[in-house]
Order: C-alpha cells, then structure tokens, then sequence
C-alpha cells in the first residue's frame, strides 16, 4: 500500500472544510449539532473553571464539557510548568488534573475525565501562578537542564544550611493542588459483600460473563467505573450480531436485572487482596453538589467473591515524539470517545499519528463528521482493512514518518513529520494531534493478585498468564480486542463454575486493528520527549538513569520518578521499559515491570476512614460511674481506649491544685478514686494455684484463701512484663489484677499459656474487667467510713492487711481488698458492674462526715510515686525485678515459672544496671521533667555517658515540694549525691539530689493500723 | 486480608485473629540447659515459604490456633488444634 503524493494539501477537494456548529448554543463551538450518546442536550448545567462560567450538558464529564467549549488549556505540568491539556477520556488521564469543589469538600487532583458534570460544579487548575496562561513557574521550563532526574540529590549541597530555605522554595514551585483544611462535612461508609463470581467491568466481556454465570445460577456482583454499564459500546460504533451496539446493551442490561446480578456503577476495583478481596470504592454522590440526605459520599467496598472475572479492559498507549505534551496532543481512541459518547469534536484539522490499525477508526469517524485528517503512519508497510478504508475516503496518508516537531505552545497549532528513511520535512497546520501506539491489557488487578505477566511482541504488550483458580482475565484484559472475542471470552468464563484453569496462556492472534508497529518511539528532533507527563520525566531522564548506573527497572523508576504520580504510569510504564530494554540491550521480558500495587487510581482518605472519625475513631470505655463524674465537675483524660477521671477541679483550681488538695486530704483523711478499669480475670480449677505459680515469679501455692498477695509477671525472656494483685477467693479460685494498660495482653497470655504450653492443667479463666465496678478508698478514716456500709467485721485483727472477703457493701453483694496503692490504710470494694453507681453513691454519702474527696488519676499517681510504688513507666520492657527494687520476690528455686531460665543471663547481672530510685530537685522546688537523662556533669565533653533516666514525676502532697522515681546505674549507692536530669529539647539541666524511692512511710507502718 | 480457617467456627475474616508467634519451636522441659531455653526464646527460622505460626481467634472463640501460612503467597495450608500436627492436617 503507499501513500498519497507528498505534495497532497489539506484542502484537497474530496475533503471538504468543517463547518457545522451545535445551533442550538453558539459558546460550545466544538459540540456537534446532534450527537453523544451519553448527553441529555435537554438538561443544560453550568459549572466553572478558574472563576470563568461554561455550560455542559447531563452526562458530560468536565472535561468533555470544556473540550465542547475548545477550551485547550487546563493545567500545568508538576516541574517544568508547561501547559497542558486533556489528553484522554478515562482514568488514564496524566495531564487535566483540578481541584474540584470549594472548603471542606475540596478535592485536589481530580482528572476532569472522570468528573461527573454537575450543576454548579466549581473547579480551579493546579500548580500555576498567578494563572494558567501566564504561570511564573514555567522558568522551570527554561532552567530544565538542571532539574533532570534526581536534580535533588545533586544540588542545593552547599551551605547544608540553605536547604531549609531551599526546600520552602521547592514545596511552592511543585506539587499539585492542596488538600482541604475545613473538615469534610460528609459521611462514608464501608459494606461488605459475599458473592460466588465477582465480575470488575462492565464493557461488553463483562456483562456477557455477568450474564452467563447468571443464566448458571451462580450470585454474580458487577462493578464497573464508569456511570452506566457498556464501557466502550458507548464511545464507538459496534454491532453485535448485526444490532447496533446499544440494543445488545439494553436487552443484556434487562437481563441481569431480572436475574437479581448486583451492579455497581461508579465504583472502581482498586485493589486485589488475599482470598480473593477486592476492595472497591463506590462514588455513591460524587456526581451531585450535595450528597442526598441520609446517603454517604462514597462507599467502601470489601467483597469476597469465590471468583473473579477481570473484565478490565485496555489503555491505549501514546506515541513519544518532541513535545509531544502540548496541549491538543490526545490520544486517538480518546478522540473518538468524545465524538460518540459526548458529541464533541476535539480538533478540526487533525493530524493522526499511529503505529497501528485500530487507530484509522478516529480517522473513520473524524471524516464522517466533515473533519480535515491527515494521517501519518510510523510503519513502512501496512496493509489492513482500515487503513484501507481510510485512504479509498482520500485521506492522505504518509507512511515510514513520524514527527518531528509540534509547534504551539500553548495549543498545538501545527507539526513537521519527518520521513523515517529519507529524512525529509514536511509541515501541517493543524489543532489536534491524536496519537496512538496501540492498546495495552490493563492486567493491574491480575498482578496485585500475584498473577504473572507475559510479554506479547504481536502487541507490544504484556498480557495476563495463565488463569488462576480465583481469577481470569477476558477480553480485552487479556490481550483479546475484538468485540466478538470479548463476548465469546465473557461466555465462556461466566459458564466456567469450577473455575477450572487453562494449562497455557492463549495468546492474542492479530486479529483486525491489532497490526502493530514495532516501537512507540521517537524519532529524534529538538524538544523534550515527555514519557510520564504527569511527574515531567523525558527520555532523557531515563537515559540519564541508566548512564548513572540505575539499571533495573525498578531503580529507573525511583530516580526518575516515572509511574510515581497519581495516574501511576499507565501511558508511561510500557515506553519507558522498552527504552530501558533497548539501552540494556536485552529483550523487553528480562527488564520486566515494576511491581503492581493497590490502589489502581487514588482512594480519599474519606473512604477508608469510612465511620470511623471523630469521636468514633476508637472505641470509648467508660466505667460504670462514668456519669457521675460528668455531673461532679470532672477533667476527662484517656488512659487507653478508656476515659477516666483525671482531677476534680474545685473553683479556680487548676490540675495542680486540684490534686495537690486531693492527695492531702486522701494522705490525713480519706478518699475515693474509681479504679474500675484495672485488668481483672478469675482464674478457676484444681490446678489455679499452680498456674499461678508458673505465671508469677513469685510463690502462690501456699497463699491462704481469703488473703491478697502482690504478684510480678516476667517474659520468657526475664524482663518483668506486669503486676497486680491476686487474692485466693477459695481454694481453686483465684482473683488477679493486672495493670489498666496490659489487661488484654495478659489475657491473652494466660490463655496461650493454658492452651497451647501446658494443656494438662485443668484451669479456666474469664475476663472479668467488666464485670465488675471497682473502687479505693484510702487514708486514715477509710475503715470508718466502710464500717458504715460493710456487713462484717472489718476491725485490723478481722480484716488484716492484705485480707480479702466477701460481703455486702451498702446491700449489695461485693468484694472487699485490703489493699493499697497510695500506702495508707486503704481498701478497694468490687460490685457487680451495674451496682457500680449504687455503690459509689452510698461511699460518698457516708463519707461526708468525714469530708471525703474525690480524687482521680493525677492523685493516683502522685501517691504511688511518693511510695515508691512501680507502675507503667518503669515497667517499660526493658526493667527486671532486681532492676525495680523487687528483687526479692523472685523465687528461683520454683521449678517452673516464666522467664526463669533467661532470668540467668550474664547481662541481667551486670551491677551497673540502671536501678530503682527518688529524686528531688536541689533547689527544693523545680519540677523535674520526666523522660530528662541523668548525667553526672553538664561540663563534660559530648557525647556524655548517660547514667540513667527519669520515669515518673508528681508534685508531693505529703513533701511539698516535686519529685520523682528514676533508673540511675549504680542505684541507691548513689543515695545523697547530686546529679543532673538533663532535657536538651528544652534546653533544661536541674541538679537533683538521690533519694530512696519511698519518700513517705518507708517502713509502710500506714498500711498496717 | 486472608480467610483463616478457625477449627471450632469455620471460615472467618482474618482481622478476627491475632498473630502469635513461631509455632515451630518446642517449649524446653523445665531443667533443659541454659543453650537450650536460649534458642527457644531468642531464636527463629526465617523460611521464605510455608511457616507454622499460633493465632488467637480474639473476636471469636478466643482459642488459640495453629496456622500453616507461606509467607511469600499468605496462602494459608493447613490449620489446627495447637496439638494437631499440620502435616497430617495438610495432606
């Protein structure tokens, strides 16, 4: 086949010059007069861009409205700041990226091709100033030569200092849109789904695969992203069975209906997960202004399917030629979308750049509605159909050319092709360049999955392998492009119930459209060759790659930043590693593709946040006197997922007074903290007391029934873990607490132990946290106010410390602890968790007399710490028992207990272990930071040995004055020397004075009256 | 998010369990020599294919489970009582 004379002008006379014009709206100069498949011409809307007003039609995406408008330019590009313009029609769009909407409903990076046109829709170009015809930042685009790949990790070295002046520069000149700073003000939801076959794309494979497992009897779920089923039935012109494309559609659609197939339209598969889960996001309101009351924004899809059908179709690939980014340079498969989908003409004079057949169908259809083409084939030799068909209507046709040169900056108004062998020139006016280098399989989903890909050199492509016994690939997904070989595939997986799999791939046979050219690439000329229009990387960026060592395609795409951007690559990735293979001179399926990851196109935070914000952002435990603490004054804090009373502020008092007043009068008269919170599990069975005494270092066997003791739990590796207190409840059953913040660990502890390590122990245990509510009331007047409520003798020979009984408290069965934390004479009364309340009430009652408090956690803390009582701070993971002061309670000579054999390591014997100790500040009344490091002189050169560190603080209600608990090496030998705790990040270094860690009651006499 | 198989309640969404740890390894009599809980507690293979691990079905039965899982796939193999023995589970 040869091509027309060169000499052949554009307006030869078989050709004749465009001239309709939609009559019925003048401002839309590139809307057809009839036309568009998916355009409702009876519902006109209205929207704008930068400020400026425009209208569109129902069923027009913003882009297809703008391009009705011959609006060229929409954007400019991430580095070099050069115009842009919309370039496909689908998700695959690099370039037309706007921030859509206004406050708490801004969304940046939004591809006008997949935004649905609403009335009142408001969008703004990104990443220019002050505007998008004159945008200061396209200096860049004269300073490029410096701002190749990996720019960063070359410049801006010297004075290091600099770069945080540097770096504020860079944030502004890059960067795409910013995100909202107002809270989103609408809801979204997440929904589960099961069904037997799950179906992604609902172009022509899909649905007759959709409508095979069906007729099978099999539940079928079809998503597609699109708005309305069809896929690309509505951007050409097809016949199925001789019947237009949109009758097959139609009946296939009542179909499925009636066969109960759950559709999903508007919602993308965007990632593939084990067992097959796919996770799809739904755009349930994303084409309205305001979602419909009660309706979320988006939905977040997580379905189960038995199996998956991919029907997920095919991305047309550019071609790579200088400056091929201008505006007005569209992909040729896009062009034709906009004609039969939205009635829109792209471009009057149009040059179709191609190494393929397929793309002489937008000639076919450019000359059907009156448009100038010129056609200009990268193949020496072609000899298809189309081509054919193209040529017999008089379009010239230049073959073995490619281009040269696009000329327009900010719109293309022309090129200069170039012939491949002779080098000759020849310039053409035109304003639309669309180009195409053939179709590739979107097999995203197959490759998260784990599925392998196979290069086809028919196709320039990879297509999937072999099918799985979860899922297959059909139609064009699979490298099949024919419309009768899509329906065919989809038959055939839709019936295919087993899931039975294929021993070997079946490769796409070139069948009509497919006859491919070998390469996609440029021929050379001055200007940059845009391969990643979105992240600015040109062919020069991955030569540079290369030549810098950066050989793997993986590397390549690091230091380049190639298929990072939001559109990950999808008109990039296949270019840019065959320009790879060709550089390292081996064949495209040794240089392989970076690996696919989920998200197939960008997911908002918003949906997989789903309800889960706000206040439902975890879950809130609250005690069962939760309400009595809102109604007295209380100051909330969290502790966990738990929220507890952290002080009790009187008036005027902040938290420091508050607890100063509480501990005070806790110490001389009595108080009241709820402690419901505290881990608590009832262990049961004839083997409890030996399970405890595995569990525990310490001894329990002979712990008498109705007596508490003190228990520390290690980790097999000798470190202690947690600790609490256990009381016999009766000869096989047992109470223990463990700490608010290891509770469910415990738990799960126990429960390992018992079922997986020592399964012959006959030892139940229950999670009781719940259960019960739990109070302490301690100080000097404690037993006073209990004997007041109490059913029994709770005299110091009846009810000893560390007694344990059951009783009633106020009437209500409980159980009372002769515990104590705070060190005074102190109690903790458990009832049943819906007596909480009840409870708590009569406690405050009958201690009004003896003008009880009320206190809560910053008390807490502050009495145990003037005892020198471990908690969470030096239970940090790395302290042992020896290490705490505890020392004693270990009991090597029990046979089995965890962390006994580890607890012999050389290292856990080393004398310098940081230790247990108090400290007071020097100067009697700074307050000492927790978290400071302890040194011995702040003069000392850097680095300084650190000696130990501060864990808990508290201001002293007994003392007067702050202090605080720390492990300090060398321990208590250090007992009176001053020693510095020093806080760099604040700039503090306070001498502290070593002290013994229990600063009140040491010989713990209080406890005992 | 894999589908594990609980013994005693079936199929059920893996966010329903916890992970455990290396199954693999045997807990030492209480007297083995100090080498020995030393490789017991510190040390672990690290295959690149099927590994024996504990998971607890918190949301569930809250028993402990014993899962056959390949690391590099997440496909799960086998699962069992922590007394079951996974290769007569699997075959």
């Amino acid at each position: 086949m040869s091509d027309t004379p060169a000499n052949q002008t554009l307006a030869g006379p078989q050709v004749q010059r465009y001239q309709e014009r939609d009559r019925t709206d003048a401002s839309q100069p590139r809307r057809l007069a009839e036309g568009g498949l998916v355009v409702d011409r009876g519902r006109r809307l209205s929207f704008r861009l930068d400020g400026r007003s425009y209208t569109g039609y129902a069923g027009d995406t913003l882009a297809s409205a703008l391009l009705a408008h011959g609006v060229k330019l929409v954007a400019r590009s991430f580095k070099y700041h050069r115009p842009r313009g919309i370039y496909s029609a689908g998700v695959e769009e690099p370039n037309a990226l706007v921030e859509l909407r206004t406050g708490g409903r801004r969304e940046p990076n939004t591809r006008a091709t997949m935004a649905e046109l609403y009335d009142g829709l408001e969008a703004h170009s990104q990443n220019r100033w002050p505007s998008l015809g004159f945008d200061v930042g396209e200096i860049n685009n004269l300073l490029s030569p410096f701002f190749g790949a990996g720019f960063y990790y070359k410049t801006f070295m010297w004075p290091a200092s600099f770069w945080e002046k540097y770096e504020v520069l860079i944030r502004r000149a890059a960067g795409m849109g910013s995100a909202a700073r107002e809270r989103d003000p609408d809801r979204y939801e997440h929904r589960n789904a099961h069904c037997e076959v799950l179906v992604v794309g609902g172009g022509p494979a899909g649905l007759a695969a959709a409508r095979a497992a069906a007729r099978s009897g099999q539940r079928v779920l079809l998503v597609d992203e699109n708005p309305r089923l069809g896929g690309w039935l509505w951007r050409e012109s097809h016949t199925v069975d001789g019947r237009p494309g949109a009758e097959w559609l139609a009946e296939t659609q009542r179909e499925l209906a009636s066969a109960g197939v759950q559709i999903l339209t508007r919602t993308t598969a965007f990632g593939y997960y084990d067992d097959n889960l796919m996770g799809c996001v739904e755009r349930a309101q994303d084409h309205v202004a305001v979602p419909g009351a009660h309706l979320p924004r988006q939905r977040l899809w997580k379905i189960r399917a038995r199996r998956v059908i991919l029907a997920t179709g095919s991305i047309e690939q550019p071609l790579v030629f200088p400056d091929n980014d201008r505006p007005g340079v569209m992909l040729a498969g896009a062009v034709r979308s906009y004609l039969h989908a939205y009635g829109v003409l792209a471009g009057r004079r149009v040059v179709l750049v191609t190494n393929n057949d397929d793309a002489y169908r937008t000639a076919l259809d450019l000359v059907a509605v009156k448009a100038e083409v010129v056609v200009v084939d990268n193949r020496a030799r072609f000899d298809g159909e189309l081509p054919r068909q193209v040529q017999s209507l008089g379009v010239p046709i230049l073959s073995g050319a490619g281009v040269h040169r696009v000329r327009g900056r900010l719109g293309v108004q022309g090129v200069e092709i170039q012939r491949l062998e002779s080098g000759q020139r020849q310039r053409f006016e035109c304003d639309l360049v669309a180009v195409s280098g053939g179709w590739v399989p979107t097999l995203h989903l197959h490759s998260q999955a784990g599925g392998k890909n196979v290069y086809c050199p028919q196709i320039a492509a990879f297509v999937p392998g072999a099918a799985r016994r979860e899922h297959v690939s059909i139609g064009a997904a699979a490298g099949r492009f024919g419309l009768e070989d899509c329906i065919r595939d989809g038959e055939q997986a839709g019936r295919n119930v087993t899931g039975q799999t294929e021993e070997s791939v079946s490769l796409p046979a070139p069948g009509a459209g497919v006859a491919m050219g070998e390469s996609r690439e440029a021929i050379g000329g001055p200007g940059k060759c845009f391969l990643d229009l979105q992240h600015d990387v040109t062919l020069s960026d991955v030569d540079l790659a290369h030549r810098e060592g950066f050989r793997s395609v993986e590397h390549v795409k690091r230091y380049t930043t190639l298929g990072m951007a939001t559109d990950q690559g999808k008109t990039s990735n296949l270019s840019a590693l065959s320009r790879l293979a060709g550089l390292r001179k081996q064949p495209i399926p040794e240089v392989g593709t970076t690996t696919f990851r989920p998200p197939y196109t960008p997911v908002t935070l918003g949906a997989i946040a789903g309800g889960e914000v706000g206040r439902h952002l975890k879950p809130l435990r609250r005690t069962p006197m939760d309400d009595w603490h809102a109604e007295h004054g209380v100051r909330w804090i969290d502790a966990g997922l738990w929220r507890r009373p952290h002080y009790y502020p009187q008036a005027g008092e902040d938290v420091d007074a508050a607890a100063l007043r509480e501990g005070r009068a806790t110490r001389h008269g009595v108080g009241l903290c709820d402690v419901s919170p505290l881990g608590k599990i009832d262990i049961q069975g004839p083997d409890a007391a030996e399970f405890l005494n595995r569990v525990y270092c310490n001894a329990w066997k002979k712990l008498p029934v109705g007596k508490a003791r003190y228990g520390l739990m290690l980790r097999e590796d000798g470190i202690v873990l947690d600790d609490g207190t256990t009381s016999r409840l009766a000869e096989n059953h047992f109470h223990m607490t463990t700490t608010t913040a290891n509770a469910v660990k415990v738990m799960g502890l126990l429960e390992y132990y018992l079922q997986v390590e020592w399964p012959g122990l006959r030892v139940q245990v229950t999670s009781v946290t719940e259960q019960w509510a739990g109070m302490s009331i301690a100080g000097p007047q404690s037993r006073r106010v209990l004997e007041k409520l109490v059913d029994r003798d709770i005299g110091n020979e009846a009810f000893p410390f560390m007694a344990v009984a059951e009783c009633r408290i106020a009437g209500i069965p409980g159980r009372l602890f002769r515990i104590s934390f705070s060190g005074e004479l102190a109690y903790e009364v458990n009832v049943p968790a819906d007596y909480g309340q009840a409870a708590w009430e009569a406690l405050v009652a009958a201690g009004q007399e003896f003008d009880m408090v009320v206190y809560g956690i910053e008390t807490l803390g502050a009495l145990r710490v003037e005892k020198g009582h471990v908690a969470g701070p030096e239970l940090d993971g790395r302290t042992t028992a020896d290490d705490l002061g505890l020392g004693k309670l270990v009991k090597r000579n029990k046979p089995v207990f965890i962390g006994k054999a580890m607890l012999e390591r050389e290292v856990l014997a080393d004398p310098a272990r940081p230790r247990l100790v108090g400290l007071k500040p020097a100067d009697g009344r700074s307050w000492i930071r927790a978290g400071s490091q302890l040194i011995a002189d702040p003069a000392a050169p850097l680095p300084m040995k650190m000696l130990g560190h501060v864990t808990s603080i508290a201001y002293s209600p007994e003392l007067g004055h702050p202090i605080a608990l720390a492990l300090l090496s060398g321990g208590l030998e250090r007992e009176g020397e001053t020693l510095y705790a020093a806080f760099p990040l604040k700039g503090e270094m306070l001498a502290v004075t070593v002290t013994s860690p229990h600063f009140v009651d040491p010989d713990g006499s209080r406890m005992y009256v | 998010m894999f589908v594990i198989h609980c013994p005693w309640c079936g199929d059920c969404d893996g966010t329903e369990f916890s992970y455990g740890g290396d199954a693999s390894r045997q807990r030492p009599a209480p007297d083995a020599d100090f080498d020995t809980w030393y490789d017991f507690v510190y040390l672990r293979d690290n295959p690149r294919g099927p590994h024996d691990e504990y998971w607890q079905h918190v949301s569930g039965c809250r028993q402990w489970l014993k899962v056959r899982r390949d690391v590099l796939t997440h496909r799960i193999l086998a699962t069992g009582t922590p007394a079951d023995n996974l290769d007569e589970v699997a075959s």
